[in-house]
């Protein structure tokens, strides 16, 4: 029996502790609204909220796996919807959509080159560094849209956050489809092994051959491509693209990474871990909606979760990981 | 003559980066080297300028906070209710907030510790606690009724300074609490064992913690002292203002620790100093000012903070750079 639990903990404890936590809060949940929680609408209306958050959490996760963080990552979905915005409101045709999703795509890779630059070449710290760029980026989408909204746009572009295939909702089957391909590079690939070691050990991981510099520059440009994704699902959600978009998002989305078992020191982490995390959120902040609780509680919750699976992730491994 | 030591020194550049820029803006716009506008820029960034010297002391302990400004904008609602409703006694409105700042400091400086986990996790968590919590409970009400000896205290001044046109010239008793804080700040360290300690662990916390200091209480008096001046900061701000309001400042964090960074502060710990952080915060106000005064439209003041806090960490990171080669 013992070893058993031991084995457990060993392979996906972090997994068994979110996954008790969620079906925790589920059950509590279903049991206060009399079931109406699990209706099927209810659970469409959560998936149309869902993938927002989730590939902006998943744009956070590769810099936080490499023991970075990308602060950048909401300025640079803002300016990228903006871009494709100020597109889609000034030209017409069916090449609008076309030409607006690449250049918004084509901003969010030059934002990241940027961080890349900035992080992995000149050596600056990436919490410094990004937090530069987000005040930056912001400052820039400011002076294109002069502090307005830009509204209106095209019906087959606001398909994108808003359609659905066979009942499924078509951001979900984005985010899924983008999760999977990002599972599939950090776990499968050689890149996804570096960054992981990069995160673990930084200088080991050079002194055995890796281009370590050149592990990090990919991390923040792809970081900030899956923050241009994000943009498309952004602005047709909201039908409107401006500056200050979301950046109450900002900090839960380091948030979620830790909460989903992303060590912020890096090296440790897994795509599953993050998923049954952003769930979790998601499940609160819906749930409390549904009950007439406030959101401001909701985001307490959230917080004070995290802490409580710090604090049981500390008791589970105790003896673990940290040498200090 | 300029020693080797000097040249090494953020302080020293961002000095001269300073005054050029105070210089060109004295000479195209004629209000930028005026006493009111001088007086008025201090008495603005007071709150800034002393939160600040707390992220200064968390950095060079080797920690982060991202949590004060929700540390400020409770202490300062608990202070506005118990002076508008219950007694409106002006040593309760600087006590109040510095309790509930060392409190909820002190709640920071315990998880971190017990958990292990990066401070800044941390207090990204403690900020949506305490900030969710206080607008659950208050519904986000502003607090307007501040009694009239809170209102006369925030307009005494410090110096009056009559000028041949118009109005006088005044500095607002506002920025002593800003000078106090430095002062204190300053004291702490590089006068006193305990400052000593902070670098020391901020340098490498498992040398400290074999030398035999306690992490445990550095890092409670670090962010207990974060969490005071917090306090502080809030009853400054609210003084400016005179009114409450629950969502005025969550949402400064990161343009205080981008000041404090400027300065010359690493995030890796152990490196920073009073007179740096003061001068970060001086070169992005002044910057501002500069800006409002050149009628510059303000949704360029974002590109401009963005840009210097970019090239002072550039520049800093290539200084290492070189220095780590160079030996």
């Amino acid at each position: 029996m013992l070893d058993i639990i031991s084995r457990l903990r060993e392979r996906h404890g972090e997994l068994l502790v979110l996954f008790f936590i969620l079906a925790t809060i589920i059950v509590l949940i279903a049991a206060a609204t009399g079931g109406r929680f699990l209706r099927l609408n209810f659970l469409r209306s959560m998936a149309f909220q869902l993938p927002m958050l989730g590939l902006l959490a998943l744009a956070q996760m590769g810099p936080m796996l490499t023991g970075g963080i990308d602060l950048s990552v909401i300025s640079i979905a803002n300016l990228s919807g903006i871009v494709a915005a100020l597109i889609l409101t000034s030209m017409t045709g069916p090449q609008a959509i076309i030409v607006a999703v690449a250049a918004a795509l084509l901003t969010s890779l030059a934002a990241g080159t940027l961080n890349g630059f900035i992080i992995s070449f000149i050596g600056v710290s990436p919490i410094i560094g990004t937090l530069g760029m987000m005040i930056f980026l912001r400052g820039v989408a400011l002076i294109v849209t002069r502090g307005s909204i830009i509204a209106g746009f095209p019906d087959n572009f606001l398909y994108l956050g808003n359609g659905t295939i066979i009942g499924v909702p078509l951001p979900l089957i984005i985010f899924l489809g983008v999760v999977a391909v990002f599972a599939t590079i950090i776990a499968k690939t050689p890149y996804g092994l570096s960054a992981y070691m990069v995160g673990s050990n930084e200088v080991a991981t050079k002194f055995s051959g890796v281009n370590t510099r050149w592990v990090l520059f990919r991390t923040y440009l792809t970081s900030g491509f899956l923050a241009g994704i994000t943009s498309f699902i952004m602005i047709t959600r909201y039908n409107a693209a401006q500056a200050g978009t979301g950046f109450s998002f900002l900090l839960l989305t380091v948030l979620i990474c830790v909460l989903g078992g992303i060590s912020p020191e890096g090296g440790v982490g897994k795509v599953a871990g993050l998923l049954l995390a952003i769930v979790i959120l998601q499940v609160i902040s819906s749930g409390f909606n549904l009950m007439g609780l406030s959101s401001h509680l909701a985001s307490a919750l959230w917080g004070i979760i995290l802490i409580f699976a710090l604090f049981l992730n500390k008791l589970i491994f105790s003896g673990g990981r940290r040498s200090t | 003559m300029i020693s080797r030591e000097l040249l090494k020194r953020t302080e020293f550049y961002l000095l001269i980066v300073i005054v050029i820029i105070s210089t060109v803006l004295s000479i195209i716009t004629n209000q930028f080297l005026t006493l009111s506008n001088w007086f008025d820029l201090l008495r603005n960034n007071s709150f800034l300028g002393i939160l600040a010297l707390g992220e200064l002391v968390i950095l060079i302990s080797g920690g982060i906070d991202v949590s004060f400004t929700a540390t400020a904008t409770v202490a300062q609602y608990i202070m506005g209710i118990v002076i508008s409703r219950y007694v409106g006694n002006l040593f309760l409105a600087f006590l109040i907030p510095g309790v509930v700042g060392i409190g909820l400091g002190s709640i920071n400086a315990v998880i971190i510790f017990f958990t292990g986990v990066p401070a800044v996790v941390v207090t990204i968590a403690t900020l949506n606690v305490f900030n969710g919590l206080l607008q659950f409970i208050t519904g986000g009400k502003w607090i307007y009724s501040l009694p009239v000896s809170f209102k006369n205290f925030a307009q005494i001044n410090m110096l009056k300074v009559s000028r041949p046109e118009g109005w006088p010239a005044t500095l607002s008793i506002l920025v002593v609490f800003w000078v106090i804080a430095i002062l204190i700040t300053w004291l702490i360290l590089n006068r006193t064992t305990i400052g000593r300690k902070l670098y020391a662990m901020g340098g490498n916390t498992e040398a400290a913690r074999r030398a035999g200091f306690s992490v445990f209480r550095l890092m409670i008096f670090a962010y207990c002292y974060m969490g005071f001046l917090a306090g502080l900061a809030s009853v400054v701000q609210a003084m400016q203002t005179q009114v409450i309001q629950p969502n005025a400042i969550v949402g400064r964090e990161l343009d205080v620790l981008a000041a404090t960074v400027i300065g010359g502060a690493s995030v890796f710990g152990g490196r920073g100093s009073v007179l740096g952080t003061v001068l970060g915060v001086l070169l992005l106000a002044i910057v501002r000012n500069g800006l409002i005064l050149l009628g510059v439209s303000s949704y360029w003041h974002k590109v401009a903070t963005g840009t210097i806090i970019l090239v002072a960490v550039i520049v800093m990171a290539l200084q290492r750079k070189f220095r780590s080669e160079g030996a």
